[in-house]
């Protein structure tokens, strides 16, 4: 089922940029397959593409060639506004630099994608603090941004990223920003949503420790996958 | 339909919360959109002002009788013959004693110094017939008495004496080749009389070397219907070639002028003025948009549309345009409202009168600072909404 159904197939995926008169090739053909479930770690050098393929994945950037599904859904020929709602019920973001809105506090950060359902206030709210509890911030809710720690901050997006329940996260160096002691906590709480709730995750991330807590390491070099196997 | 309401009400809600991050660049705006509604409301509350005074200085059951043809009293002339059969005409109501209640008059220009530039200025002095006072509402002295017949005595309206020297009571004043004594002051409701000075008219005509001519008549009128009884006898006697108005109508043209004149000026001051806050709003706007990138791109990204992003961006610059429209109305009611002027009337005399801003000129001025708000919220918005996720996640 896993093998003919994965959670992410690309197939024959081609992305350019243009520079000026200058055009670049971030992929020619590039094929992927990702097993639901799974926790994949992307490294490689600057400008091998990392980041390009996790906006193709996540719906906001568009393929020049290629296919892309997932969870058996084609989204490459999708138009924005059902990209859009395409990325709010299937799609978990976390970002480097967290993205949280500075003026809201933790509880309506983690909201805002609740606010894209039709769910109740009182439902939205208890969604809210379970998220915030899964991440470890329930005492939390009312604090802003500012107030928070940059491992604390980062929670607070993981569970803005998970209270909708999707069934895809996309980590952008989820922990280039931070320490290690915060890193290895935000890493452990991806281990056990990837573990526990089944969610499969795609990290994009330079710090090799990080790539550890990942099942598997795709290295991204050329346009082409260099894939190898963790020791669990 | 709900959760579009809910992503543009939380879209709204984080850029309004955000403009404290772009301070002062959004009070440059407020200040701007204020400039804008100040200048505007300004003159629109002196074409406002001047209009009340004019306008409300006439009555509907008095008729003013002109030469025909003559746009003002100044340019008016009407012989001591046509005046004897003005006296006789139907429509116009008599007092006790049979006489008819009209009032000839002559209006003449005399100088008059202003007293904040100390520079000349035409002021108008009425001679006025016995009847004159009772012809018009309101009429009272406030210092001083009423002029005595035949003597070379002049009362002064309140408001021209607030504006001009040397009219002070008691004083002696010289108009042509006589002195003046001012024996009073008089209030006329507000109107443009205050604008007056106010003398016998046997005496001007005699001083001032017009003894067989006044420049108009005014008469009291017996009935609705009786302004339109003395025009039909006006019309068909060969020997009064005479415009009959009512006094109302007559004031309302006198003011329309000015006011106009006012009204054109103002306004392309203020649409130029309201060009340049627009240029102002465009900046602060389009600075919003890409100081909010991450944001916007990031909302985009969780699955929110460009439209909640178009009318946050919309909904900014307009509380921007509301805020500099109220603060306008409000710097331009405590600062003009109620401040007395004068300008040249359409008799090329000076009428006093103050700058009064009404709710609908407020009204007019905020609305002009919403337009000035949409016309420089509007791009940026659209930007916003097409601002590619990609882009921004990625712009700060």
């Amino acid at each position: 089922m896993t093998a003919e159904h994965p959670m992410v197939r690309l197939t024959g995926v081609a992305k350019r940029f243009t520079k000026g008169k200058e055009t670049i090739s971030i992929f020619d053909h590039l094929d992927l397959a990702i097993p639901r479930g799974d926790f994949i770690a992307v490294m490689g050098p600057s400008g091998s593409g990392k980041t390009t393929l996790l906006n193709l994945l996540g719906g906001i950037d568009r393929a020049d060639a290629g296919e892309i599904s997932v969870a058996d859904h084609r989204i490459d020929g999708l138009s924005e506004g059902e990209l859009a709602a395409w990325r709010a019920a299937n799609i978990g973001f976390i970002f480097q630099f967290y993205n949280l809105m500075p003026m809201l506090t933790a509880a309506q950060n983690v909201e805002l994608p609740l606010l894209l359902t039709k769910l109740r206030s009182k439902e939205r709210a208890e969604r809210v603090q379970t998220a915030l509890s899964v991440v470890g911030l329930a005492d939390r809710t009312k604090h802003r941004p500012r107030e928070m720690s940059g491992g604390q901050q980062q929670r607070v997006a993981i569970a803005r990223a998970i209270v909708s329940d999707p069934n895809l996260l996309l980590c952008d160096e989820p922990t280039g920003d931070l320490d290690r002691q915060s890193a290895d906590e935000i890493l452990s709480i991806l281990q056990l949503l990837n573990g526990e709730l089944g969610k499969t995750i795609v990290m994009v991330t330079h710090d090799p420790a990080a790539a550890n807590y990942a099942k598997r390491v795709l290295h991204l070099d050329k346009g082409r996958f260099v894939e190898r196997e963790l020791a669990a | 339909m709900r959760s579009l309401w809910l992503q543009v009400a939380a879209v709204t809600s984080i850029n309004l919360k955000s403009i404290a991050q772009r301070r002062w660049l959004s009070l440059s705006t407020v200040i701007a959109i204020a400039l804008v509604v100040i200048v505007l409301l300004a003159f629109l509350a002196m074409a406002n002002g001047f209009q009340r005074t004019i306008a409300g200085s006439g009555a509907d059951d008095i008729a003013i009788v002109l030469r025909a043809g003559s746009q003002a009293e100044i340019n008016s002339t009407v012989s001591r013959d046509q005046v004897r059969l003005i006296e006789d005409a139907p429509g116009i109501a008599r007092g006790a004693d049979g006489k008819p209640l009209i009032s000839p008059e002559l209006y003449l220009v005399v100088d008059g110094i202003k007293r904040t530039t100390k520079t000349k200025a035409n002021l108008p002095l009425r001679g006025i017939g016995e009847q004159g006072t009772t012809l018009r509402k309101d009429v009272a002295i406030t210092a001083g008495r009423m002029f005595s017949r035949g003597s070379n005595e002049i009362v002064v309206g309140k408001a021209l004496l607030r504006e001009f020297e040397g009219l002070d009571l008691g004083s002696t004043v010289a108009f042509g080749a006589t002195r003046w004594t001012v024996v009073g002051v008089f209030e006329a409701g507000g109107s443009v009389f205050e604008s007056e000075i106010w003398a016998d008219l046997n005496v001007v005509q005699s001083l001032f070397n017009r003894n067989n001519i006044v420049q108009t008549v005014r008469a009291r009128l017996t009935g609705p219907a009786a302004l339109s009884e003395l025009k039909n006898y006006s019309d068909t006697d060969p020997r009064l070639k005479l415009d009959v108005k009512s006094e109302a109508s007559y004031f309302a043209e006198q003011a329309s002028q000015t006011t106009d004149l006012i009204q054109k000026l103002g306004w392309p001051l203020a649409i130029a003025m309201a060009l340049g806050a627009i240029a102002g709003a465009l900046n602060t706007m389009y600075s919003s948009v890409a100081s909010r990138a991450t944001e916007i791109a990031t909302l985009r990204a969780i699955g929110f549309g460009g439209f909640p992003a178009f009318v946050g961006t919309l909904a900014e610059s307009l509380l921007l345009a509301i805020i500099g429209g109220l603060l306008g109305a409000a710097a331009t009611y405590l600062i003009f409202d109620g401040v007395t002027a004068s300008t040249l009337g359409g008799n090329f005399t000076q009428v006093v009168f103050d700058f009064k801003l009404s709710p609908w000129l407020i009204a007019e001025g905020v609305a002009l600072a919403l337009i000035v708000g949409l016309v420089g919220g509007l791009f940026p918005a659209v930007r916003a909404a097409r601002l590619p996720i990609v882009e921004g996640l990625y712009a700060n």
